[in-house]
């Protein structure tokens, strides 16, 4: 038999017997191991500047490991300590005694001293106030004898509250969600039960939220300027059209730094706006006139600016494609322009609107420099205190737990841009 | 005699332009019959699209009034005209399904929802599409797209449609089969259509009558049988059909025809005085190749002039034989395969003899002296 015969399930089996479907395999897996090749460098590229650093952030969000290093001792005698009421056993505080002791004399690896700081700032992020009662046992601890109870609260009577003891218990476990607690302004009270923050530390909660009233505000604004300008630059003439693109474009080819700051020149309080309104009588001087800087107007305006071209091309590129005989027919078919507009124009733009929105809601979500510079006290957002905690606080922990929020939120909101109009509708440009 | 009220399209005195320099339509007159099948036919640029838009309220006329019903429409919006039409890429909608895109016209006139589902129902059937209401223009083939065209022109029963090449981006046997069709539905229908092609076999397939477009003027307005036949000038002549070209001066007019000296030294020539000036001007002549004849009997034609065998192509029915005459070496003959047909051969010189009747005098080519 020369021919190739089908069996019964469609599997196809040739004269010697081998399977079409491994012949075909063999035949292309040199195709493959060539697409392989191409992709390989970028793909190391991409594991070692993206996704091992996001990995690492993802994990020290919960990775924990500061309490249980330093006071092992401490952390697994606190586990018999169940009546949160009343304060834990003596032998707890000889485990102490013991951990702190061995700290001082250089610990484990010789830099037992620095571990006690990094305990005592760790400690501090979480319960306010304790970062001197840590540092201060620890250099008496040589003298503490027993009974370790009375000599510990003798040195920091902070020693006789159950908080202290609660904050060990807690971040002893070198993996925990206090950070994630703190990001949402919660945390765990003394019996482990979840509660808020007291209203003094209770701040991101209301960043969260204005950081998303600001990315949606940002992203409607784009849409409303966009939307026509795409249109005309759509059915213009090319040659006009090119031109008017560059426009567009410009902002792109000047530094992010220059065009936010050229915002303070116009928008400060002796700036071009005010100072142009200023001699048609429309505002006073000094104290009458509006801030428009250095708080959430400065951010909104200085973002629309900075992310709008980021509108217009995934919207021109749609508009490009649409004939304008599609709005002729519909003209001809009855529809006044306004329902020809909204009925066959509007929703051919959708991949364009979706994937414009997308952007730039996404990149306003996780928006940095601009509101640093023009934000003030009122317009920063959540990367602001990421960037603060990342820099100046030092607590990583916290910073990574923010940047995981923040990334989850863009996923879900990619996961609800698919359930919706669906990835396969955007077009980027 | 004919009242306005019989035509459902007028054009008067309508002038076009882009630019404001160049007329793109000179003065157009056209009257459409109510229900007939019309069809503007030109070269690529001659201006067919341009009135049609002028009509369908897409583009104003710079001059002149387009009459709909004996009503002036020129400043009627296009949505008020209840004109159908279908363009040339089909413009359906690409968000909707095929019965959504039939149903369009109909809710924005605002019919109820059962009326509507009927009358989508009814147009899918008449184009043959019933199973596909449910399917994207996108999942259909380019035949089937252009039949939902069509009927999304129809389902709201305007008096007119327009169409702007519909047939070009089909295949030729489709194209021909769907000739047939719109041909038919035309006929079942009753309405009046504008046609507009570049094509001159689906202008003589489909039509009550042809305009023949060039430069934005109508050369000639007739049936396709009178526009094959009997050609008023050396334009339409070379656009519709295939077409033999001698040019020459007027020796001599006796009434009807007139005597014709063809250049490169042929003889006289005893032509149709169509579309000539007097004594001493110059002029073409138009002859079409099957109404030549290879070694006529002496005195049976008017003409006799002899050429030589330059080409031979078998096509079957015919054989398709280029000659030179009198210094034209594009001179077509049609020699009919029947039976004790003429045989000829390459280099050979043979007599051809053609009737005054056949050979009409038309106008001078332009930029001849
Ligand atoms: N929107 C327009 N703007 C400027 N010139 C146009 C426009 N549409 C058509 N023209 C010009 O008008 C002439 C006639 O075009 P058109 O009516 O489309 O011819 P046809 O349909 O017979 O091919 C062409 O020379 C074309 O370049
Ligand atoms: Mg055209």
């Amino acid at each position: 038999m020369s021919d190739a015969v089908a069996g019964k399930d469609g599997d196809f089996s040739i004269a010697d017997g081998q399977n079409l479907k491994q012949r075909l395999r063999k035949a292309t897996s040199r195709a493959r191991w060539q697409a392989v090749f191409m992709v390989a460098p970028l793909g190391v590229f991409v594991l070692l500047t993206f996704i091992l650093p996001i990995a690492q952030m993802l994990f020290r969000s919960v990775d924990d490991p500061v309490v249980s290093d330093a006071l092992p001792q401490t952390v697994v005698a606190l586990e018999s300590w169940t009546d949160r009421s009343e304060l834990p056993e003596e032998a707890v505080y000889a485990a102490l005694a013991a951990d702190l002791k061995f700290l001082r004399a250089g610990g484990a690896d010789g830099e037992g001293k620095s571990l006690i700081g990094r305990l005592a700032t760790r400690l501090n992020f979480d319960t306010s106030g304790v970062r001197s009662t840590i540092t201060k046992t620890a250099r008496k601890v040589k003298k503490i004898e027993a009974p370790f109870k009375e000599a510990f609260i003798k040195a920091d009577k902070k020693w006789g509250q159950p908080d202290i003891w609660a904050s060990i218990d807690r971040l002893g476990g070198a993996v925990n969600s206090t950070q994630f607690l703190a990001a949402l302004d919660l945390r765990q009270d003394v019996n482990g039960d979840i509660v808020s923050q007291p209203e003094v530390r209770q701040i991101y909660v209301t960043l969260w939220l204005r950081t998303l009233w600001i990315s949606l505000l940002v992203t409607v604004i784009c849409v409303a300027l966009a939307y026509p300008v795409s249109y005309l630059l759509a059915t213009l003439p090319l040659r006009i059209s090119n031109l008017l693109i560059i426009c567009v474009l410009l902002p792109f080819w000047t530094s992010l730094l220059v065009r936010t700051t050229s915002w303070i020149v116009v928008l400060g309080q002796n700036g071009v706006l005010l100072e142009a309104l200023h001699l048609i009588g429309l505002v006073g001087e000094g104290a009458d006139r509006p801030q428009l800087i250095y708080n959430m107007t400065g951010t909104i305006v200085a973002m629309t600016h900075i992310l709008l071209p980021f509108m217009v091309l995934p919207l021109y590129s749609v508009m490009k494609g649409i004939s304008p005989s599609y709005m002729r027919a519909a003209r001809s078919l009855g529809a006044n322009p306004t329902l020809a507009f909204v009925r066959v124009y509007l929703p051919q733009t959708v991949p364009g609107l979706g994937a414009g929105c997308i952007l730039v809601f996404i990149l306003a979500i996780g928006y940095y420099i601009t509101p640093a510079l023009v934000g003030g006290q009122d317009g920063q957002l959540i990367s602001n205190f990421i960037a603060y905690h990342m820099q100046r606080s030092l607590n990583w922990g916290l910073a990574a737990a923010l940047g995981t929020m923040l990334l989850a939120g863009v996923m879900a909101l990619y996961w609800l841009y698919d359930k919706i109009v669906g990835i396969n509708n955007m077009k980027l440009g | 005699m004919a009242t306005n009220d019989d035509f459902i399209v007028r054009f008067e005195n309508v002038q076009k332009s882009y630019d404001g320099e160049s007329l793109v339509v000179k003065d157009l007159n056209l009257n459409v019959d109510r229900g007939e099948f019309l069809t503007m036919l030109g070269p690529s640029g001659s201006g067919k699209t341009t009135c049609l838009m002028m009509l369908a309220g897409f583009e104003p006329a710079t001059h002149g009034e387009i009459y709909l019903n004996d009503r002036p429409i020129n400043n009627v919006p296009p949505h008020k005209r209840g004109i159908g039409m279908v363009f040339q890429n089909y413009a359906l909608f690409p968000h909707m399904t095929v019965a959504e895109n039939l149903a369009f016209p109909l809710e924005v006139r605002g019919m109820s929802k059962a009326d509507t589902e009927a009358k989508v129902t009814r147009a899918l059937e008449m184009v043959r599409l019933g199973p596909f209401g449910g399917r994207r223009p996108a999942q259909l083939s380019g035949g089937q797209q252009q039949r939902v065209a069509v009927a999304r022109a129809l389902v709201f029963d305007p008096d007119l449609v327009l169409m702007d090449e519909p047939l070009g981006a089909l295949d030729k046997n489709l194209r021909e089969e769907m000739q047939y069709e719109i041909k038919h539905i035309h006929e079942t229908v009753g309405v009046s259509v504008v046609y507009v092609t570049h094509d001159q076999s689906e202008a003589l397939t489909m039509s009550n009558r042809v305009a023949v477009f060039d430069d934005g003027i109508i050369q000639q307005l007739a049936p396709p049988e009178e526009l094959y036949e009997r050609p008023v000038n050396a334009f339409v002549a070379y656009f519709i059909g295939e077409n033999n070209r001698l040019y020459g001066t007027v020796k001599e007019v006796k009434g009807e025809s007139s005597v014709v000296e063809i250049d490169g030294g042929g003889g006289m020539i005893e032509s149709l005085a169509v579309n000539t000036g007097g004594v001493g001007s110059r002029t073409t002549l138009s002859l079409r190749p099957e109404r030549v004849v290879v070694s006529p009997t002496a005195g049976s034609m008017q003409n006799v002039v002899s050429g030589k065998v330059e080409e031979l192509i078998y096509l079957g029915d015919h054989i398709r034989t280029r000659m030179t005459v009198s210094g034209n070496n594009e001179f077509i003959v049609k020699v009919p395969n029947a039976q004790g047909h003429a045989t000829l051969k390459v280099g050979e010189e043979v007599q051809l003899g053609w009737t005054t009747e056949d050979c009409r005098a038309l106008d001078a080519p332009a930029g001849a002296a």
